[in-house]
């Protein structure tokens, strides 16, 4: 297993990009290709990721770059790979990094369709929770309580009073090959899981939760240690589903989850129950993931 | 005009078949769809083809109409040859990615079948599912029967593939009336189509880890202007390539279909109607049994709506006294796509009435009366009686 000292010092995803210091999703791109390296073609749709990696004439990816829209990155993936194949370029991996708006919402229909057909690409969600490049509003990946733009603290309202949709459930129920959550805080298991479904074949689901200094308004220097905590509190849940198996790669500590919270400025409004209904949330959480770990052995 | 060069087997085929046949012929590497009717014979044959080995493809049956054109523009990215087919409500699905196709100037051929749009929800034809797509950048070609739908799909790799075009076209066939009725077509011979179009070989986009290349990147406004003046450029010169493709299929298939527009019969006519899609056939007859009573007219088929045949028209409307154009949709508002297009190409080189002509909406049948009609009409016009710049024909209710 690769560690990140092993990590090649070349990157295919390099400096120069236009990310906000701390982007979770600027490490994310910058740790997988390190993994994935030159022989692969990156897709991306409408997102933080394209724009601050490819405003022409730049381009921070050193590989093949296509985008096409919105909605449609499993799909657009899906179709670069079949014409690699057909033109005998059958070992090159193809790589959809789409954020949560992206997969969660509006790319849902082409995800599942993909999915189903169990087309041979790698897809990784960077989870910032929100619609970040057009300025911090809600997504169905956004979390319960979570200050954005389409969420405010208001008078009536305070935050999303929705929780946050489990997309990796939703792809286990795909019965995909690869299904696993990631942190940026946890770069060893990260990269475990990027060689994990680079080896594979047919499609590979990544969910990678990726702080967002911006959105989540914290300072840039906070942004790894908050990935941290979101795992060690219990909210973030390190997981892989592989060939009909699911695992919980790390227990949580379970330390409160006031701590995750009261540290981020989208979460600053939030009254004791508010912070009591999260902690019942992770509880429940944890409960349905010791019980998939038994049904799915 | 039409005229058999060459005697090859005919076989009596819809038009759906036909679209399914030009592009067995044309041997695309992916083909990604998606079922509507009266699409879904095109789905169904191509499908048929790679199971019984015919066809060396990919077949992506995929969830909607939008990410059928998402494969092909990712696949033709890549560098291969694809092919959809669509209609109707998929048509406006796909809209957006229409724009995509013609900026990233990827040369993808789709056969529309055209169908009304809902509401009223219907399946019979109209063209108000291709018209809107007018200003995509793609190139657009509507057929009279299932032979030129065959002969247009492989001409319309032809044409998109050239370097001077490099733009997305519509191959367009109408509802029921081409895509499920059956008539004789020469299926051709797959060495001659081998010969007349040579495999897809991408210069100018490709995705290639051992050359790695940025295919739709974002663009600052210091960019897309140059990148819109580029697709027209593009759309211009494929009046040429048009020509150019015309005359050597004519040459080796021995059918000439004219370029962007036929005429029938206009030699020394005072007055004429401009059709397009199936009524052409319909409005042939129209004119002889008119010219069999002595009225001079005749008639203007408009193939390609896009590039739009501006100067072809300005040549073949001289020495006219009135002119009518017949379309099978409506930009409400102001009236049928091509008569506003005609009367703007028009403008300034002539002072004829230029009249539009409404029928068939929805489906509803455009009968050899209702085209007489619209004859009548243009011989009174050019006598100097007047009628309204839009008349709705065969509409309950509306005055013709």
């Amino acid at each position: 297993m690769t560690t990140v000292k092993e990590l090649p010092v070349q990157d295919y995803f390099t400096s120069g990009h236009t990310a906000c210091p701390g982007c979770g999703g600027a490490m994310v791109a910058r740790i997988a290709m390190k993994v994935f390296g030159p022989n692969t073609v990156v897709y991306h749709p409408a997102s933080c990721m394209l724009i601050f990696s490819s405003t022409y004439p730049n381009n921070a990816f050193k590989v093949p770059f296509l985008h096409v829209l919105f909605e449609n990155s499993a799909v657009c993936a899906a179709g670069i790979k079949r014409a690699l194949n057909r033109l005998g370029k059958s070992d090159v991996n193809v790589v959809a990094f789409a954020g949560d708006g992206g997969t969660a919402d509006i790319g849902l229909q082409a995800l599942s369709g993909a999915a189903e057909r169990n087309e041979d690409i790698i897809y990784i969600m960077y989870d910032n929770e929100a619609y970040m490049n057009t300025g911090i509003q809600r997504s169905s990946s956004t979390p319960f309580g979570a200050w954005t733009t389409t969420t405010p603290v208001g008078s009536v309202h305070a935050g999303k009073v929705e929780f946050k949709k489990d997309v990796p459930r939703i792809m286990m129920a795909h019965d995909v090959p690869y299904v696993a959550t990631a942190s940026i805080a946890y770069p060893t298991d990260f990269i475990k899981k990027l060689e994990k479904a680079k080896a594979k074949k047919g499609f590979r689901y990544l969910q990678v939760l990726a702080p967002c200094p911006t959105g989540w308004k914290a300072e840039s220097s906070k942004m790894v240690e908050l990935a941290r905590m979101a795992v060690e509190t219990g909210i973030w849940t390190l997981m892989e589903y592989e060939d009909g198996k699911y695992t919980v790669n790390r227990t949580p500590k379970f330390s409160p989850v006031q701590d995750y919270l009261k540290a981020q400025g989208r979460f600053k409004h939030l009254t004791p129950e508010d912070i009591k209904k999260i902690q019942d949330w992770v509880k429940s959480k944890w409960e349905k993931d010791k019980a998939l770990e038994q049904v799915y052995k | 005009m039409m005229q058999m060069k060459t005697q090859t087997e005919k076989k009596v085929v819809t038009g759906d078949y036909a679209a399914a046949h030009g592009a067995l012929l044309a041997r695309p590497k992916l083909i990604a769809a998606y079922p509507i009717t009266p699409q879904t014979f095109i789905v169904e044959h191509m499908s048929e083809f790679i199971a019984d080995g015919k066809l060396d493809a990919d077949y992506m049956a995929v969830e909607s109409e939008h990410s059928a054109m998402s494969a092909c523009i990712a696949a033709e990215a890549t560098g291969v040859r694809t092919y959809t087919a669509t209609s109707s409500q998929g048509l406006a699905l796909m809209h957006e990615t229409l724009f995509v196709a013609a900026g990233l100037h990827l040369p993808i051929v789709m056969p529309v079948v055209n169908r009304t749009l809902a509401a009223p929800i219907g399946i019979w034809c109209e063209h108000n599912d291709t018209m809107p797509q007018r200003d995509t950048g793609w190139l657009q070609v509507y057929c009279e029967d299932n032979q030129e739908v065959l002969d247009m799909v492989i001409q319309a790799y032809k044409i998109a593939e050239d370097e001077r075009v490099l733009l997305p076209i519509m191959v367009n066939l109408d509802a029921f009336i081409l895509s499920h009725t059956v008539e004789p077509v020469d299926l051709l011979d797959q060495k001659m189509v081998d010969a007349f179009l040579p495999p897809y070989k991408p210069k100018h986009a490709y995705l290639d880890p051992s050359d790695p290349m940025v295919v739709g990147s974002f663009a600052p406004p210091e960019y897309i202007m140059e990148a819109r003046y580029q697709t027209e450029m593009s759309m211009q010169a494929a009046r040429e390539v048009i020509g150019e493709v015309t005359e050597e299929f004519a040459d080796k298939f021995g059918r000439d279909y004219g370029g962007l527009i036929d005429t029938y019969r206009m030699d020394d006519a005072e007055v004429a109607l401009m059709t397009l899609g199936t009524v052409t056939g319909t409005a042939r007859d129209v004119v002889d049994s008119f010219r069999a009573n002595g009225k001079k007219v005749g008639l203007i088929k408009l193939r390609f709506f896009r590039p739009f045949p501006a100067r072809e028209l300005i040549e073949a409307t001289k020495g006219l006294k009135a002119l009518g154009v017949y379309d099978r949709a409506i930009s409400f508002g102001s009236g049928g796509p091509s008569w506003i297009e005609t009367r703007h190409a028009l403008y300034g080189h002539t002072d004829i009435p230029v009249t539009g002509f409404l029928a068939g909406l929805g489906g509803r049948d455009v009968t050899p009366e209702n085209v007489g009609m619209m004859f009548d009409s243009l011989l009174g016009l050019a006598k100097g009686q007047g009628m309204p710049h839009v008349s709705w024909i065969g509409t309950r209710g509306v005055e013709p």
